[in-house]
């Protein structure tokens, strides 16, 4: 079975978010980037299909070469194969057609996404990446088996879960779930140096355009002080007289 | 032309987030000078839709889609765009909505934006104002096709009346083989519980409860209130909760009208899937606690004093104002 895992490269969770440029771009400086936590989990349960299923796995990222030390990351961690599509990652639907391009080329029989990037939030690209290529899709999945040509798959529901039946090709959107917490890797050294010589290919972009521009950012406006009461009676009465919310 | 609006509905009635979907497409076609058009599938009462606004409802009643299915769902929603020239199509924050929409995106050629927090801020060129940084921003994003997707965010835009015609109308859409290429196994749903997702009040209980047998007084503080109960993420990464109820930046988003703090410190990824709450009252022993900062009403105190005190006050409280 060959697997891509599709890599977002995000500012880590602890992130202060600011804006430059009059407020049209994010600011990078000092913030730390990490592979998607939802990416993650989807890595980590492709390198069990790697152990237990002699699985290959690729994984790709669409961005610039800033994006490669997260690369080398998913190497340490285990993939055998890195790719980048050497473009800007405008969009979402620009970043599904470059994935779209390597994924008809690669033929792979599972691609592993996230259910949504914590940067931009599209929760769009392996779903557009699945229709492209005319794959199956399943979303917010927490538990992903393959038998041959079938998978079974569950996903999360509103108020509960769903268990489905699919054939390969499949194309999934992860989170938590996929695999525990627990059974995620820090790289060890071993992972590390052996990263250092496993395949990193750089890619030009295949033609794509844009469907959505983000034009300007703003931050929330600044939080009120908080009211300390001392008892629960003060604290129903606020919450019905003043904020009428029970 | 007009503005499609897709409304889901569960067990024959339409969801409150689909009533609120039409009202908020009724809010765009009044801005663009057009009117609103709903499809609803095995749906509700159509003339419910009429009172927030639909024009017209395109009725599909479709024995093979009385299970949601992302594929022929995104197939519904695109023919009937099709059909009726719609240049904005609104979908909203459900699990199936995010599920089927980047696959209505590409089918339509349309640019998707989810997360929208209200009315356009222009429609012509068509920009919106949605979250980004899992709320711990806004981005003003223009969408550029010819075909908008928008997805609008949960509680951000309130349910309008507005009379409408709602002429009624049957829709059969063209269905494939490639449609039902996934089949439903099971599903597993708590229909006695109040789901994260449509809840208007989340009680979320974090590691200063100590642990799993302590939740009685949290799942009864949700019960009196008909809350949905939620968690912090070290609480389901220790398996005291299920990971459904895992809340934050890389849990489930919360945008509930009150959401109930109890002993959570307030880390800066648990504050960020929260945000959007309306009202944010926080319990919490520690008054350093980061919480408090981020939060309208507190109470520093013990968590094993106060809830079970606020509960019985609560049950008095409801049987007044019942
Ligand atoms: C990549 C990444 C992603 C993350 N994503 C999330 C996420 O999505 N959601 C999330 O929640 N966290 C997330 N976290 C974890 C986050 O950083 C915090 O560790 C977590 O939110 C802390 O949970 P807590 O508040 O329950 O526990 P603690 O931080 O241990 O806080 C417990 C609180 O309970 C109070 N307390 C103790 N005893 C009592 C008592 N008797 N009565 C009242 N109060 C009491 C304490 O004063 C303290 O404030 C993430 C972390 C990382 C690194
Ligand atoms: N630039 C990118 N390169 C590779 N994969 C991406 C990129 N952007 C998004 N993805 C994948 O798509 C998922 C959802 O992203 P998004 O639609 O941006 O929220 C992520 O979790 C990744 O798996």
């Amino acid at each position: 079975m060959k697997i891509l895992v599709c890599i977002s490269h995000v500012p880590d969770t602890t992130s202060k978010i600011n804006f430059t440029d009059g407020d049209t771009k994010f600011d990078t400086n000092g913030v730390q980037f990490v592979i998607n936590p939802n990416d993650e989990f989807g890595l980590t349960r492709a390198m069990w299909f790697k152990e237990k299923q002699g699985a290959t796995v690729h994984v790709i990222n669409v961005g610039g070469p800033e994006t490669e030390p997260t690369l080398r990351k998913a190497l340490a961690i285990g993939a055998d194969e890195a790719i980048r599509v050497n473009t800007p990652a405008t969009d979402g639907f620009s970043v599904a057609k470059q994935l779209a391009n390597v994924a008809k080329e690669g033929a792979y029989d599972l691609i592993i996404g996230g259910r949504e990037s914590i940067d931009y939030n599209g929760g769009m690209v392996p779903g557009m990446l699945a229709k492209l290529i005319g794959a199956n899709f399943v979303n917010t999945c927490i538990s992903l088996e393959v038998n041959g040509n079938e998978a079974t798959a569950i996903r999360e529901i509103d108020g509960g879960k769903e268990t489905l039946k699919t054939s390969l090709p499949l194309v999934v959107g992860g989170q938590k779930g996929l695999v525990e917490e627990s059974d995620l890797r820090i790289p060890n050294m071993r992972g590390i140096m052996q990263a250092r010589s496993k395949p990193l290919t750089v890619k030009e972009p295949a033609d794509a355009t844009s469907e959505t521009v983000a034009v300007s950012f703003e931050k929330p406006a600044p939080k009120g002080a908080v009211k300390l009461v001392d008892n629960v009676d003060d604290l129903i009465n606020l919450l019905h007289n003043e904020a009428k919310v029970i | 032309m007009s503005v499609l609006v897709y409304t889901e509905s569960e067990e024959g009635k339409f969801k409150k987030i689909a009533l609120e979907a039409v009202s908020y497409a009724k809010g765009i076609a009044d801005a663009m000078g057009t009117s609103v058009t709903a499809v609803a599938i095995n749906g509700g009462n159509a003339s419910e839709l009429a009172t927030y606004g639909a024009a017209k409802i395109l009725e599909v009643s479709n024995d093979s889609l009385t299970n949601f299915n992302a594929e022929a769902y995104a197939d519904v929603v695109a023919q009937a765009a099709k059909k009726e020239d719609a240049k904005v199509v609104i979908l909203t924050a459900s699990a199936n909505s995010k599920f089927m929409a980047p696959l209505v995106a590409v089918n339509l050629e349309a640019g998707y934006v989810p997360n929208v927090t209200g009315l356009p801020v222009s429609t012509s060129p068509f920009k919106v104002k949605h979250s980004v940084f899992t709320n711990k921003a806004f981005s003003f994003t223009e969408i550029t096709t010819d075909i908008k997707l928008v997805g609008l965010a949960k509680n951000a835009y309130g349910l309008k009346e507005a009379s409408a015609a709602g002429a009624s109308e049957n829709f059969a859409p063209n269905l494939d083989a490639h449609d039902f290429d996934m089949k439903i196994v099971s599903v597993d749903k708590a229909t006695d519980k109040v789901t994260i997702a449509d809840a208007e009040i989340v009680v979320s209980g974090g590691r200063g409860l100590k642990g799993p047998e302590n939740w009685g007084m949290i799942e009864e503080l949700a019960g009196i209130l008909g809350a949905a109960t939620a968690c912090s993420k070290p609480v389901s990464d220790m398996g005291w909760r299920p990971h459904s109820e895992h809340v934050g930046q890389t849990g489930k988003p919360v945008a509930a009208t009150l959401y109930i703090a109890i002993g959570i410190s307030g880390a800066i990824q648990h504050l960020a899937g929260i945000n959007s709450s309306k009202v944010k009252v926080v319990i919490n022993n520690d008054p350093e606690a980061p919480f408090f900062k981020a939060a309208d009403y507190g109470i520093v105190g013990d968590a094993f004093e106060v809830i079970p005190q606020l509960n019985e006050k609560l049950k008095e409280f409801k049987a007044q104002n019942a």
